[in-house]
Order: structure tokens, then sequence, then C-alpha cells
């Protein structure tokens, strides 16, 4: 009889619910030693592992946790930076229930969890950053050609690693301030600390690559000036243009998108006014509308500025909410509610133009639609109102559009997004490149993160085809 | 860093600027805008640019709040921790004929190189400036290129003793102009657009909402324009003005009222007198 692998993952000590909803501090708190290695112990090590082939940038998984349990993290950090240059923020942010650990053995196990891959690599590049602080890996001799990467979110920042790796010249430009695209400006303090992204962030720029903040490529400088200058550029500008639902009142006093709110925490610190000058409203009775991600930050961003009380209210069922199952525990258990099938028609608001309540309606399942989920129906006559001081829109982003309408040769897709080739990130100009949000529509930090690799392998095989032509 | 080579008191508590900033200096247009963040707490303000020259940006600034305070008492030499820009679209400039151009306070700034633009491309260009007082009507030795310069003041210090709509009564009622322009207080704004709407005459007003970004990445600065949503920071920042909704944009201005307030008052109390500027 084989070694008994005990059934439940190694749990994360986490700050309690009723302490954490008056802090904007992380909520997971991390492996200790000892914790990750009896977690590493619950991995197969599996001859042929499926789990590498959930991840989206193929991390060689048995192989880190094998140096995990040997004690030997620092071996373990070396095997995961050589797939991902952003170890920390994946293992925080990655929806790993979708991706590896939806592949992984022991989780198929009767009763049995996956082994807590995440948990795994955060424990590591938490180690790492702790006990070796900056370790840089071999770079590839210098080379003549430059990459322009534009917007600094996970997907630019991987492909510029990795370019830089090899040894190319790369300029980042960001729009922003500050580099880290959503993980500085959408996903909240309090499930990825922005100190962790400043790391990583330094990791990136001690491998050479140039980052250029204060640059919205289209107006501060053109698309034909990146072009002119550089011999391939990657374009991963995200999806950063929040929609509204469009509903009588959106403009009273008290309704805002998740992005506002989201940027105006994180981003500008408003949390911490008037020691940081950017403000943000408190909502004493705050609705949040949509059930994925965006909303889950948003809702209990909501709660930790000071609300009496948060509703998510989200026009389909639990079943189909699209937020990451441990977001939606974080959320339940700090006290959020959920009101299911429930969509607002109106804002409401007095003489002021403040909001003071939002008109919703019943919904129930019909057919399903083009994404394969129940349509949700309107139930006439089911109209309600609740009370509400703030409303906070996080029903989706969609393209920004300042790069777009500057660059009109770039082909796009029927919904405004970038059409590329899926297997290299080749958009229909040559040396153009994209991926992330802007190709895909709103995703994960993952997804953007491995269109940056593969985009970094397309890129550098045109470069090498371009000087081999020079050649002959 | 953005470095401030020039600095010039122009009225009370209000400022011009030169700031180093090649690239934003040459890609600017008139009519667009840059987004400020003058240090690291700083918050991401708006200002219209008021010229470009080489690699160096112009904005005029009046001290209303902690941001505004604190820039105006920057010196030559100084750095702004930001300086972003140029964005919005710029004014649409075109030889229209007889244009009208209305500046009231520090709005003079942003009507200045819209003026001069459509003045170069042919335009007879009537220009009215608008202050409380003399002092305030800002700029005014600049507008030699104009065929037609009125004045107006509150207090009749200088010009005709009256507001802006004053004079563009007078104008309009005496010239057929094809198109005109009017950028200050939103209040002004609002009473020069429903002027023009009596005289059916297409105004462009530059919209002066709240923003974060400048970008279109947060909906702060949302107006509604012919009953549409637009976004000011990229749709605009100028709209006709016949066609925005200014009281929803008035109500809009004081979301942060009070913690504007509030960060004003915690400002000065650091700082001290500050009447001096």
């Amino acid at each position: 009889m084989a070694v008994k692998i005990p059934e439940r993952k190694t749990p994360m000590r986490e700050q309690p619910a009723q302490e954490r909803i008056h802090n904007f501090n992380e909520v997971a708190l991390g492996y200790t030693e000892e914790e990750a290695v009896a977690e590493a112990n619950r991995c197969l090590q599996c001859k042929v592992p499926l789990c590498v082939k959930g991840c989206p940038v193929n991390i060689d998984i048995p192989g880190f946790i094998r140096y995990v349990r040997e004690k030997d993290f620092e071996k373990a950090a070396e095997v995961i930076k050589k797939y991902n240059n952003l170890p920390a923020i994946c293992g925080r942010v990655c929806p790993q229930e979708n991706q590896c650990e939806a592949q992984c053995v022991v989780g198929r196990m009767k009763d049995h969890e996956p082994v807590a891959i995440g948990r795994l690599e955060r424990f590591v590049a938490d180690w790492e950053a702790e006990h070796i602080g900056l370790k840089l890996p071999k770079r590839s001799p210098k080379r003549s050609q430059k990459v322009a990467v534009i917007g600094a979110g996970p997907g630019g920042i991987t492909c510029a690693a990795d370019l830089a790796k090899l040894g190319y010249e790369v300029v980042i430009f960001e729009a922003f301030h500050k580099p880290g695209g959503v993980l500085i400006y959408g996903i909240p303090e309090f499930r990825l600390p922005k100190a962790i992204v400043e790391r990583e962030m330094e990791y990136v720029r001690a491998l050479g690559v140039e980052v250029k903040t204060d640059i919205i490529v289209g107006k501060t400088i053109s698309v034909r000036e990146i072009l002119d200058e550089f011999d391939a550029v990657y374009i991963g500008i995200g999806a950063g243009a929040p929609k509204f639902m469009g509903i009588p009142g959106t403009n009273l006093i008290g309704v805002f998108s998740a992005s506002e709110i989201l940027t105006r925490v994180n981003l500008m610190k408003a949390y911490a006014f008037p020691a940081y000058d950017t403000p943000v409203k408190k909502g004493d009775n705050v609705i949040v509308v949509g059930a994925g991600n965006v909303a889950m930050d948003a809702a209990r961003t909501a709660l930790r500025l000071g609300a009496k009380k948060v509703t998510v209210v989200y026009r389909r069922s639990e079943q189909e909410m699209p937020a990451r199952l441990e977001e939606y525990h974080h959320a339940l258990e700090e006290g959020i509610e959920f009101n299911w099938l429930t969509q607002p028609v109106r804002y409401v608001g007095d003489e002021n133009g403040r909001l003071t309540a939002v008109e919703c309606i019943k919904m129930r399942l019909g057919e399903p639609d083009e994404s394969g989920r129940r349509r949700p129906v309107p139930v006439e006559g089911s109209n309600f109102v609740i009370e509400a001081d703030m409303a906070i829109e996080a029903i989706g982003q969609g393209p920004q559009k300042i790069l777009l309408q500057d660059f009109p040769e770039l082909k796009l897709n029927k919904w405004g997004y970038i059409e590329v080739d899926p297997e290299t990130c080749a958009t229909n100009v040559p040396g153009v490149y994209a991926g992330g949000d802007i190709v895909t529509g709103a995703a994960t930090v993952i997804e953007a993160m491995g269109a940056g690799k593969i985009a970094a392998k397309s890129i550098h095989q045109y470069l090498s085809s371009k000087v081999a032509s020079k050649k002959r | 860093m953005y470095r401030i080579l020039k600095r010039r008191r122009l009225a009370e508590g209000t400022y011009d600027f030169w700031i180093e900033a090649p690239e934003v200096a040459q890609h600017t247009r008139p009519g667009q805008f840059l987004v400020v963040r003058v240090h690291e707490r700083g918050e991401r303000i708006p200002l219209t640019i008021a010229d470009a020259q080489d690699d160096k940006v112009r904005i005029v600034v009046k001290a209303v709040g902690k941001t505004t305070y604190e820039l105006c008492s920057r010196k030559k030499g100084d750095e702004l921790a930001d300086v972003v820009g140029p964005l919005g679209r710029p004014s649409e400039i075109d030889r229209f004929g007889r244009v009208l151009l209305v500046g009231g306070g520090v709005g003079i700034a942003a009507i200045y190189p819209i003026a001069r633009e459509l003045k170069r491309v042919g335009n007879h260009v009537t220009v009215i400036l608008g202050g409380r007082t003399a002092e305030q009507v800002i700029m005014r030795d600049e507008f030699g290129f104009a065929d037609r310069v009125l004045i107006t003041t509150d207090d009749g210090s200088l010009g005709i003793k009256g507001v802006v709509t004053d004079a563009m009564k007078q104008v309009l009622d005496s010239d057929k102009i094809d198109v005109a322009w009017a950028i200050g207080p939103t209040i002004m704004m609002k009473f020069c657009a429903l002027l023009a709407r009596e005289r059916d005459l297409k105004i462009w007003t530059s919209l002066n909402p709240i923003m974060v970004d400048g970008t279109g990445m947060c909906g702060a600065c949302r107006v509604s324009v012919d009953g549409k949503i637009k976004f000011a920071c990229v749709d605009g920042p100028e709209f006709d003005g016949r066609f925005v909704d200014w009281d929803e944009l008035l109500k809009r201005l004081t979301i942060y009222r009070e913690e504007e307030q509030k960060s004003l008052q915690r400002y000065l109390e650091k700082v001290g007198d500050m009447t001096w500027l």
C-alpha cells in the first residue's frame, strides 16, 4: 500500500474576516517552510504531469515541488523563474482551480483536494525574495535589435523580460506613472500587495528592460514613431475602458465604474486619504453590479472603505458567477450579500443629483445563449427597490481606443479587439505582435503572461530571420 | 521628472508655467490638455495646455484646491512628478470665416492657442476676455494677433462693466459669427452656451469634469451630451455647448467637495499663510 496522501490541502493562514474588513493588508498570509514541505509531500511527482499542461506558461511544476520537498527552496525558485518572471504575483492571483490544480491527479482521487500548487509557487517566490534577494539569470549576449513593448501589464512585462533575457534591447511604454497595469491599478492591495509588484518590476528592470512611464502611445508619441524606431513591437494595452449598463440615472452622484473606485484606491492610494491627495467616496449602502473578480474586488474594497452594507447584484445565478471561488468565499466571510437573478433597471436620485436607490427587476434563467450559459430573462412586474447611496458597475471592460485609433492599419475583430494568430500572437502588420486582454477581451493575468511568452518567442524568431536574411 | 523652466505670476493666485516635457510638447495641438501629478503622494489633475514650443509646454494655473496651491507654489527649477499628455481630441480648426472666442479667468489661457491657430489659417478672429477685475483678465497683451478684442470685468475696472455674455450679445448683434468657442468656469460656459443656442450658433466648450487617468479608463469624467453619455477625456474635452447637460455637470463637479475642502484646510494649516500667492 502506497503512502496515504492527506485529503485536504495544507491550510494557509489568513487574517480573520472581522479584522481584515477594517484594513487593506493582505488577506492570505502564506505558508511557513514546514507547511510548504508538508504540502509538497502531497505531490505524486507524476511521470507525465498533467498540471504542467494546465499552466498557460508551462512551469515545470513537479520539478519545483521536488526541490521544495528537499527544502532546496533556492533551486525551486530557479526552476519556476525559468518559465515565469512573476511567480509571487501568479501564486497569488492565478485561477489555479481552473488551470494546473484542475489537472492535478491528486485532485482526481476520491475526496481529495489537488496539490496547492499556487500556494507553493507563492511560498517559493516569497522565500527567494526574503532570503536571496534579486538574482539574475544568465542573459544571452547583447543583440542590436530593439523591441518596443506597449503597456506594462503582466503580458507586456513577461514579453519584455523574456526578450531581455535573449539579449534584445527592450523599452516598455506605460501610460500610467507606475508600471504594472492591472496589477497596480486593478487588483487591490489586500489580494496583491503593491510592494510585491514593485519587487517583481525591479527584477524586470535588472534584466535590462527600460520602463518609460507617462507615455500614452497614440498621444505622447505616435504609433508611427514607434514603428520607425523599433524592429518589433508587442502591444499589451489591456482592456481598460469601463462599460456602463447605460440605464437611466447613470450620471447621478454615487454611481461609479469599478475601474474608477479601484484606480483611486489601488493606484492612487485613496484609502490613505488625506495622507495621499486622491479622495474616494465611502458609501453606507453599496450596490455592486456584476459577479466577476472585479466585482468581488470592488465589493470588498467598498467594505474596507467603511460601508455598512455591501450587496452584489447579478443577473444570473450563483452557478454562472464568473468570479473565482476563493474570492467569492472571502467576500461571503466578510459579510457581503448576494442578490442573484437581479438586474438594475434604473438609478433613483434626489434633487441634488445624488443616488438614493437602485430599482431592480428579478430575472429567471431561460434557454442557453451563445456563451453556453442560460440566458437571464426579466420577470415582468417583479421590480423592487434597494436603498443605496453608492452603486458600482463591474460589468466588464472594453478595448481602450487611443492606440487603435492611431493605428488604422491594424486589423481588429468584430468586437474591436486586435486580431492575431493565436499560435504566434502576430497581427496583420509584420513585426507587430499583440496579446492579453486587447486580443481576448478581459481575461486573466496568467493568460496575458502566456501570450507575452508566445509573443516573445515569435519576435525572437522574426528578428533572427531578419538578421539571417540580411546576412545572405 | 519634469522641470519647471519658467514661472510667472499673472494675477493673485494665478501662475504661468513653462514645463520641460519634450514628447508632450512635440505632439500638442490646440485644445488638448495634460495631466499633472505634483509629487509622489499627489493626485492627477487635468490642465489645459496653453502653448507648446520645442521641448516645453505652457500651463496657466489658478490656486483653488490643495493640488493647485502646491503647484502654484513650485518655483523655477523644481520638478513635477508627472506630466502626461497631450490628452483629448484637438480643437476642430478650419477656415470657418468669422469666429468668436470667449475666455473667462484662466479659461483665457485655454482659448489662446485655439484663437491663434484659427487666425493662422485665415479666420477673422474676435476675442472676448473676461475677469472679475482688470488684474484677472490675464494674458490680454498676448492677443495682438486677433482682429478684435473685447474685455469685460465684473467691477468695471477695465473694458465693459459686466460679464462675458454681455459682450457676446454685442458681438452677435452686430456681426455674423460662423462658429464660437467659450472656455472658462463651468457656469460661464453654461450661459455662453444658452445664448449661443438662442442664436443658433455652434459653440465649442471645453469641459472640466473630475478625472483620474484622463485616458478613458475610469469613467469619472462622464458627461451627458445630447442625451448620450460621453467621456470628456477621450470624446472631448470640447463639445458643442448647446447640447451639454450643464446642470448635471455642475452637480457632478461637487462630488468630492467635502474631501477637497478637508484636504485644502489640512494643507493650509501645515504651510501657514498663503495669501501672498
